[in-house]
């Protein structure tokens, strides 16, 4: 079960309408290493997953990164919001109009839609652990080349917020990894 | 900023650090200091989201939150029309 909380997880502070911006940071809601499929590939592993340290990370981490699924969509949104037709096809987003007008899509910063394909699930725990500590770095990657594209502080601010969480998952990651390795060992011990 | 921001700041920090030590603790179940932390975190976060609810509304859907008449759930703004 999951409760909504009414608020972001993190204040995101953007001032003007930047449509070029808004296209880069599509690719963090439906993009591959985005946070749509961050949320996907934990919540969906907890399953199979062995230990409860694991069982409980990718519950907690799954739940955060919807967290951020909302702070991406709510940047998109607020650059978008104020828009005319002429300024979005002035920024090459006239085929965005053209399929659905304002509303927001899961899709990467070229339009291509979100795919479960982003995702992997092995049950072997040894491999999905390395899948998401591997995601959490392209996560971090995409982020750097993103916070390169702005000059804008607030846009800047949200983006190394969030790039910082992908440095604190892949930390919890590897502990988890870790772990789960003990308990295969003693497992074959007993 | 205004006064019902500042106060949802302040619950975004003491939610950040619940968050940080709850990913902690997942891995390191026996840290007593680590744990002592969360729990101060989240007596904090009981305290301050009771009063932002009292002059706001409530924050968490299903019954996690208490509401004044009329149903003050529908109350914007919500977060991603939130100006700062
Ligand atoms: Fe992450």
């Amino acid at each position: 079960m999951w409760i909504y909380e009414k608020k972001l997880q993190y204040p995101v502070r953007i001032g003007k309408c930047d449509l070029k911006m808004a296209r880069y940071l599509l690719t963090q809601y439906g993009g591959p290493d985005g946070e749509l499929s961050a949320a996907i590939r934990y919540l969906n592993q907890r399953y199979t997953i062995p230990t409860n340290e694991a069982k409980a990370l990718l519950t907690d981490i799954g739940t955060e990164e919807l967290a951020h699924v909302e702070i991406i969509t709510t940047m998109i949104y607020q650059l978008t919001k104020d828009a005319t037709v002429e300024q979005l096809e002035a920024a090459n987003l006239g085929s965005f109009y053209a399929i659905r007008d304002g509303a927001l899509f899961p899709s990467d910063a070229n339009g291509v839609p979100w795919t479960a394909g982003y995702i992997q699930a092995h049950a072997d725990p040894i491999t999905d652990l390395h899948e998401d500590m591997a995601a959490e770095q392209k996560a971090r990657s995409t982020y750097e080349n993103l916070i390169k594209l702005t000059d804008d502080p607030g846009i800047k601010d949200a983006l190394s917020f969030l790039r910082e969480r992908e440095v604190v998952h892949f930390q919890r990651f590897g502990e988890a990894l870790r772990i789960v390795q003990e308990y295969q060992q003693a497992k074959k011990v007993y | 900023m205004n006064e019902r921001a500042e106060l949802l700041l302040q619950i975004q920090e003491a939610e950040f650090a619940a968050v940080e030590l709850q990913l902690y603790l997942d891995t390191h179940m026996y840290d007593q200091k680590a744990l002592m932390e969360f729990n101060h975190y989240s007596n904090l976060i009981a305290t301050l989201k009771h009063e932002y609810e009292m002059k706001y509304g409530p924050l968490l859907n299903f019954g996690f939150s208490p509401s004044q008449y009329p149903w003050r759930w529908l109350e914007s703004p919500w977060p991603w029309e939130e100006q700062y």
